[in-house]
């Protein structure tokens, strides 16, 4: 009995370690793709890697982080990079998500191509300096009954360089069966306070990043985030600017102004918000404070459904009825506009028919 | 009707292969390997793709499985332990063909490395490494018994995603599609199958 039990036992241990160890020495013989060198953006940096893992991973490891929400299973096609050289054939997973003009400028999913020789490849210049970052949720304070203020404490690395404007990505990991995704967040700290990083975020309903942040999100808990990435800033001529926001959209402009405030740039600046009704606005004491501070700064709060009978005194109407009384000719500025698709194409069209530049338009649509 | 084992020479082993991807289908009449069939049946190509590696992985491992059982496990008296040895052994080989395919050639790793993994835990591959032990047959008739098996399988998954393509999942009433659909095509497909049995006894 003692016998056959210790006979099985035996044979299965050294089956599986037979197994086991021709498994692994063939991963070595086999695998083995030697060092191969990744030629990025022409040359600009040349990296090392042991050939074998994903171009993802092993751009990762080198501390070039590309943006990845689905952990590199090819289902988010964030991770998308121009690959010259060496990338092999496009895979089948990678195809769905590949338009004919992607094929046509070389853009490969990084997660789906692996590294078997030297290649050459490109990544957007702000990819060198955005990094991952783990902090801790200091505070999160509602702003109004759909949005919220996160103030994250840097710990490793601990402090961040950027450009007001910019964004980074938070993740929020699995939980009740939801997967591990990534979103964009502009920060709407100021750069000078750079050992911490605030975002203002609008519920989403159902949205899986937003009901972590509201319902799972503790105060002291860990977070990761990478970043800064993102082309989203003031240009640094002396024009005068329009800033036009609705909703979590305040996050890079309340940034930016307050990054004026502390350089003292008393440009010609107009901030216009959107808002159904009172409830809507936030921060409104502190922007009307900063006129005070930039007197050419205005603050311009727009309700579209305030009741008539309020004590509200400001503006009443869209903001492409109402910018026209403070800008009647937009030909000299430069316009800033953040949030929902169809706020900044309405305001765009608004902007347009009172004579801006096209090229003085930047916006960062929030899907 | 004949009785395929008794035959000598090359006859009886293409018996044994027609038996087996008709007569025996192993998806139709066994039903086993159904959780692939359910998840990647919905193009011809992608089922032809996974049909392929399935028939190479079942030829192989039945041929490696017959050794391990003829020339291991019964001399040490171990046959009990059939079962997990099988999968240890279906495991590691299909391990080390990805890595294979991924090396010599990107083209057909590209077409059927990426079904391997999902072959690692499909029934069928077990199931006809189990199945081949209650057969007289030697080895190369095991062989024959096992690409017979991967064939038939990939037979049936081929034509169950050629009738999906056809399908517009969108007409179907909501809980009908995906598995829903697949499930009656495979009974439908099954009834089909029917007519063969009996043709060829083995
Ligand atoms: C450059 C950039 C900057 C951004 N900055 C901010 C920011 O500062 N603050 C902020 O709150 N958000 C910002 N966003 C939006 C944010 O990244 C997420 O898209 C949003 O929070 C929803 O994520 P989720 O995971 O909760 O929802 P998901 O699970 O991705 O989506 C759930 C459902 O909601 C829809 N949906 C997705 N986004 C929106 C939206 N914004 N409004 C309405 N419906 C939506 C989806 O189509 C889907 O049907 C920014 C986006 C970009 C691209
Ligand atoms: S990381 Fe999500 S598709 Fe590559």
């Amino acid at each position: 009995m003692i016998l056959s039990i210790g006979l099985a036992v035996g044979f299965l241990a050294v089956m599986t370690l037979f197994l086991a160890l021709l498994l692994v020495f063939a991963e070595r013989r086999i695998l083995n793709y030697g060092p191969c060198t990744l030629d990025i953006n022409d040359g600009k940096k040349t990296l090392v890697v042991n050939g074998g893992s994903t171009l993802l991973s092993s751009l990762a490891n080198n501390d070039i982080f590309i943006p990845s929400a689905c952990g590199g299973r090819g289902s988010c096609a964030y991770c998308k990079v121009q690959v010259f050289e060496g990338g092999g054939m496009i895979g089948p997973v990678e195809e769905p998500y590949l338009s004919p003009e992607d094929i046509k400028e070389n853009v490969r999913l990084s997660c789906q191509v692996k590294v078997r020789q030297d290649i050459k490849l490109a990544i957007p210049e702000e990819l060198f300096l955005a990094k991952r970052f783990r902090g801790k949720l200091l505070h999160k304070r509602n702003l109004t009954y759909d949005i919220v203020e996160l103030r994250i404490a840097l710990i490793e690395p601990e402090s961040i360089e950027f450009v007001a404007g910019q964004y980074i990505q938070l993740e929020s990991p699995e939980y009740a069966g939801r997967d591990a995704v990534m979103r964009a967040y502009s920060i709407s700290s100021v750069p000078s306070d750079d050992r911490h990083v605030e975002v203002i975020i609008r519920k989403v309903p159902e949205g899986i990043c937003t009901t972590w942040v509201f319902e799972h999100l503790k105060e002291n808990q860990e977070v990761f985030l990478s970043g800064p990435f993102g082309e989203f800033q003031l240009t640094d001529t002396k024009a005068p600017a329009v800033f036009l926001a609705g909703g979590s959209g305040m996050a890079p402009i309340w940034s930016i102004l307050r990054e004026m405030r502390e350089r003292g740039d008393n440009r010609k600046a107009f901030y216009f918000f959107s808002g159904r009704n009172q409830d809507d606005l936030f921060f409104t004491k502190e922007l009307f404070a900063l006129e005070k501070e930039l007197p050419n700064f205005k603050y311009v709060p727009c309700l579209t459904r305030e009741d008539a009978n309020s004590n509200w005194q400001g503006e009443r109407g869209r903001i492409p009825a109402v910018l026209p009384k403070y800008i009647p000719d937009a030909k000299p500025f430069e316009a800033y506009l953040c949030g929902s698709s169809s706020l900044i194409d309405a305001c765009v069209d608004a902007l347009r028919q009172h004579g801006i530049q096209e090229p003085n338009i930047y916006y960062d649509k929030f899907e | 009707m004949e009785d395929a084992a008794n035959l000598t020479g090359l006859a009886p082993v293409m018996l044994i292969f027609i038996s087996a991807a008709f007569t025996d289908n192993i998806l139709l009449t066994r039903f086993l390997g159904m959780c692939s069939v359910l998840g990647v049946s919905k193009k011809v190509d992608t089922s032809l793709g996974l049909g392929a590696a399935v028939i190479f992985v079942t030829t192989c491992t039945s041929g490696l499985n017959y050794l391990v059982y003829r020339y291991l496990l019964v001399p040490l008296e171990l046959e009990y332990l059939r079962l997990i040895v099988f999968i240890v052994v279906i495991a590691a080989f299909v391990q080390f063909v990805e890595m294979v395919v991924e090396r010599i050639s990107e083209g057909l790793y590209n077409a059927l490395g990426i079904f391997l993994p999902l072959i690692t835990v499909n029934c069928a591959i077990l199931g006809v490494s189990l199945f081949m032990l209650g057969t007289p047959y030697n080895f190369l008739q095991t062989l024959a018994y096992g690409a017979g098996a991967g064939a038939g399988w990939a037979l049936a998954i081929g034509i169950i995603g050629g009738i999906r393509e056809k399908i517009n999942e969108q007409a179907l009433p909501r809980g009908l599609a995906g598995p829903g659909i697949t499930l009656i095509i495979i009974g439908i497909m099954s009834l089909a199958f029917v007519g063969f049995s009996g043709m060829i006894r083995i």
